[in-house]
């Protein structure tokens, strides 16, 4: 389930009330100074400052929305700085603690930390990303996290200056923090709910109930609900994936479009597979949107809270198929296929390989899977349509019995089956909604990360292609010096100072990514992996209950039987 | 498969019994004891212990085929004596089409999965050919101890004939005679299924059952192939099970991710599809198979009601020759006798038939009794392990 918690839970008990006040103003661009005097209030948490350090430590590594580009919106005002100030002390303390949880300590970055952090240039923020190549190699983050969760250890890391009795703060305020965050998932909930048909014939389309209940105060109030419809959906993935995965995050894909489906339901079929499609759309642009929304960057989006809380949205016209945004779209993507095949990209951090191989191997397996718990599906529907056929069987054979107790005992038999029908069904439908639904989700999500990595490696070749034409333009110089041409001199000059910039920018943005990319599966595959467990624990349940069910039924049955005579 | 032994179990008693109280005189006891497979032809032994005189030895062993089976049927149906007695039906042929089939679709995919898969795939099936195996021997066997429990048929020559002849029944079976008699018998047969809906039925007793067993025969051949069916279904969800596990299997292995608990997903299934396919064969067992049975056995109650119609309108046949010859004053004594011989053969006929047929419904009311009950048992037991299963592998994932 993507209603998960890694969205911004406060880091100490005594800082809940401070975190979502501070919020809005992290994303409203004229209150950026605010986040200083929301910082004021929390005097009284002093003591625990100097454990709020090591959290703010933690969670820069564990926030990509911090460290890139969404900082442009928390801190318009306070360029890079806020980075340089979750470094707070070396910046190497932030890789001794690792990220075991999220939190947005944005706004509880203690006042003193902060002017300190005003010096920070972004050179430091550079150094930061150097460090987190260096850091978060290969097994070490994972272990480390691993070691949080399992056992709390007091941090300890050979760079570490932070003090022991911070140390020790912070192994208990990670356990806080587990707490709070799962309290944080009430920090706002939303549902789909009543799928009704608007218009009729070919132009009708299903419009959704969307309610959302929030206690953050960026919302304009706790709890209110729109109605949306399908394209509202597929439109924000199209403004959120246009803004957002370029810059490296995992952008939650829609539920698939599906003509036949629509079209049933268009032509006005009431059956069962026209309602189930309509069920089936439902419960998947929920996930959707719960995934949107407990992604901590994606939910700071406008877009995303206008999708919330707008009443009328205009009409995401260019995710029609066969409009000539859609065209447009298929060409692009049929271009980045080709690009994608021709670049090579000399990987300095062996992580990136290495993951993608896992990324790839994982949606293989999953659609294996996919296919095969299909067939399950669809097993499971028969056996309950032939059970119900038997029973009626068995009906009409009892009521044909001529010793009356044996009649009975048949026609109850009838039942039981009956009954058993519908476990089937509903059993099917569990293997389907809670099993299936899962991984064709995964699927696509694994897809999303593997575009991550695209667009990772589309960043390097556009710093590469930089270099060249820098290297291209210095030769140009050589060349005119040589040939004695000092008007156009000047000009190459410019044109390579303009070259050398846009070099620096795309390393930058390179890096931006990889570390953005780096931490967006880190995060993922947190998400991930509770999301499984919770679903696959659900999905035993119900088949236990389904066990539960027909235990009765037999029980029930079974003096009926032994009474025959 | 090319030869297996098949030793006697306590299974093979429990789910022997579709057919209740026989093999209870100790006066003569039969059962097959193992049979083998030899490609196409399954060789059973049947095994004989008798107190009684007529037979040479008081225990011996002959190899036998279904064919000879279906001899010794088709002699007691023929046998004039039997005609007020339900000949217990012949036992089906052995099948082992299904399980081939599904063999050589399994030889066919063997490239998509992996080897644990198939090898699990391979054993299921092996299971399924031994189940057939087992069926169609305790078919078999069932058969034969109707007709040792029977006080006139554990009498019959050809019986003792098919039990104890030491040699290869084959030539006396193909007596062409025998045979071409035997499939002229079957055609008058269906077009005598008329006369017995159009016969006017006088005694009230063989009214009902008339009625009774041609409704109920067409309701339990339905409800067996409903039964067949649903049957099939079940096994191939368990069979599914199978495939789910290999493939989270394959997921746990290769994912270095923390999605372990996959492994123990894929544990759970491979356990939980053992206990459904056990649903599936018991259901199979103990409600198709009970179905399928009773259905043979009111075919042979049918037939019964057929031989004693048959009969009946033989005596009324005579009574009109009577009355010709009375007309014409010739051949009086003949006629009378005929017609005598003819109003007896019904009146045994009538007599024994209505004993068999009472009997066969205490039987088949028996039989139902303990299959249900035995059935519903079973279900209530295969749930509580699936539900210990569950919960097991719930409480794991919970813990971690």
């Amino acid at each position: 389930m993507a209603a998960s918690s890694e969205r911004s839970p406060p880091p100490f008990p005594e800082g809940d009330e401070q975190e979502p006040e501070a919020e809005p103003e992290d994303g409203d661009s004229d209150e950026g100074e605010d986040i200083f005097i929301g910082n004021t209030k929390p005097v009284e948490i002093k003591p625990s400052a100097m454990a709020r350090e090591p959290r703010s430590e933690v969670t820069a590594k564990g926030q990509g929305d911090i460290i890139s580009d969404p900082l442009g919106e928390l801190f318009p005002n306070v360029v890079e700085e806020p980075s340089g100030a979750l470094v707070s002390e070396p910046p190497t303390d932030i890789f001794s603690e690792e990220e075991s949880v999220v939190t947005d300590s944005k706004a509880n970055i203690d006042p003193s930390t902060i002017s300190k952090a005003n010096g920070v240039h972004s050179d430091e923020e550079q150094d930061l990303f150097s460090e987190a190549t260096v850091e978060l190699s290969l097994d070490s983050p994972r272990n480390e996290r691993k070691k949080i969760e399992n056992t709390r250890p007091p941090v300890a890391a050979p760079t570490v200056s932070v003090p022991p009795s911070t140390s020790k703060v912070a192994s208990k305020t990670l356990e806080e923090l587990e707490e709070e965050e799962e309290e944080d998932k009430f920090e706002l909930n939303i549902s789909i709910t009543n799928p009704e048909k608007v218009g009729d014939g070919m132009n009708a389309y299903m419009a959704y109930q969307l309610s959302t209940q929030t206690t953050l105060p960026m919302f304009r109030s706790k709890s209110f609900t729109v109605r949306r419809r399908f394209s509202d959906f597929l439109g924000l993935y199209e403004k959120l994936s246009e803004k957002h995965s370029q810059n490296g995050y995992i952008v939650p894909p829609p539920p698939e479009k599906s003509i036949l489906g629509m079209t049933k339901v268009k032509v006005g079929k009431e059956d069962s597979s026209s309602a189930e499609f309509v069920e089936r759309r439902r419960a998947a642009l929920e996930r959707y949107l719960q995934r949107v929304v407990s992604h901590p960057s994606l939910l700071q989006d406008p877009d995303v809270r206008e999708f919330l809380e707008r009443d009328e949205l205009p009409r995401a016209v260019s995710t029609q198929t066969l409009s000539g945004a859609g065209f447009l779209k298929m060409i692009n993507r049929a271009t980045d296929a080709v690009s994608k095949m021709t670049i090579k990209m000399n990987e300095s951090d062996i992580w990136f390989e290495e993951k993608l191989q896992e990324v790839e191997l994982e949606e293989q397996q999953l659609r294996k899977l996919h296919i095969v718990v299909d067939t399950l599906v669809s097993h499971r529907k028969e056996l309950s349509v032939n059970t119900g056929v038997f029973a009626k069987s068995v009906a009409m054979l009892g009521s044909s019995e001529d010793n009356t107790a044996l009649s009975r005992a048949l026609s109850q038999l009838a039942e039981v089956e009956d009954k058993m029908e519908q476990l089937h069904q509903d059993q099917a439908n569990n293997d389907f909604f809670v099993f299936a639904e899962l991984l064709a989700d995964y699927i696509r999500l694994l897809g999303a990360v593997r575009g991550c990595f695209d667009q990772r490696m589309k960043a390097w070749q556009r710093w590469q292609d930089a270099q060249t034409m820098l290297q291209r333009k210095r030769e140009n110089e050589a060349k005119l010096l040589w040939a004695n041409k000092p008007e156009k001199l000047q000009q190459a000059k410019d044109e390579i100072a303009e070259w050398e910039s846009k070099v620096t920018q795309y390393d930058t943005d390179f890096e931006r990514i990889s570390a953005t990319v780096r931490k967006e599966v880190l995060r993922f595959e947190k998400e991930k992996t509770r999301d499984f467990k919770k679903q696959i624990i659900k999905y035993l349940e119900s088949l236990q209950h389904s066990q539960q069910q027909l235990i009765k039924y037999w029980e029930a049955f079974l003096p009926e039987a032994k009474a025959i005579a | 498969m090319s030869s297996s032994f098949l030793p006697l179990s306590e299974e093979m008693f429990q789910a022997r019994s579709v057919s209740v109280d026989l093999n209870n005189d100790a006066s003569l006891l039969i059962d097959i004891p193992d049979a083998l497979c030899e490609r196409d032809k399954v060789k059973f032994t049947v095994h004989t212990k008798t107190t009684l005189g007529t037979f040479q030895k008081p225990e011996f062993s002959v190899s036998r085929q279904h064919e000879d089976f279906i001899w010794l049927h088709d002699t007691l149906v023929e046998t004039e004596e039997y005609a007020g007695l339900i000949i217990p039906p012949a036992p089906p042929k052995p099948d082992f089409e299904s399980p081939r089939e599904k063999m050589h679709k399994l030889g066919e995919g063997e490239a998509s999965m992996t080897k644990e898969e198939y090898a699990k795939m391979k054993q299921e099936l092996e299971a399924e050919y031994l189940a057939v195996f087992k069926k169609t021997v305790q078919v078999h066997e069932i058969f034969l101890q109707r007709l040792s429990s029977h006080p006139v048929f554990s009498k019959d020559r050809n019986f003792q004939i098919f039990l104890e002849y030491d040699q290869d029944l084959s030539v006396r079976r193909k007596n062409a005679k025998e045979m071409f008699g035997g499939f002229f018998k079957n055609m008058v047969k269906t077009a005598d299924e008329v006369l017995i809906s159009g016969t006017k039925e006088v005694d009230e007793f063989f009214d009902q059952e008339k009625t009774f067993l041609l409704d109920y025969f067409s309701k339990i051949k339905d409800a067996t192939s409903k039964a067949e069916k649903m049957t099939r279904s079940h096994k191939n969800v368990a069979d599914d099970y199978i495939h789910v596990s290999a493939t989270l299997n394959s997921l746990s292995a290769e994912d270095s991710t923390p999605l372990k608990h996959l492994e123990k997903l894929a544990d759970l299934f491979e356990k939980l599809r053992k206990v459904e396919g056990r649903v599936a064969s018991d259901q199979e067992l103990k409600l198709t198979e009970l179905l399928r049975y009773y259905m043979r056995d009111i075919q042979a109650a049918k037939d019964l009601l057929y031989r004693r119609a048959r009969a009946l309108a033989d005596y009324e046949n005579a009574n009109k020759a009577l009355d010709k010859a009375r007309l014409k004053s010739k051949d009086v004594a003949q006629a009378q006798q005929h017609q005598q011989q003819c109003l007896q053969k019904f009146d045994t006929l009538s007599e024994s038939g209505k004993k068999e047929l009472t009997s066969f419904k205490g039987r088949r009311v028996l039989a139902f009794r303990k299959n249900l009950i035995e059935m519903a048992e079973l279900e209530i037991k295969h749930a509580k392990s699936n539900m210990a299963l569950l919960q097991g592998c719930v409480e794991l994932l919970k813990s971690n």
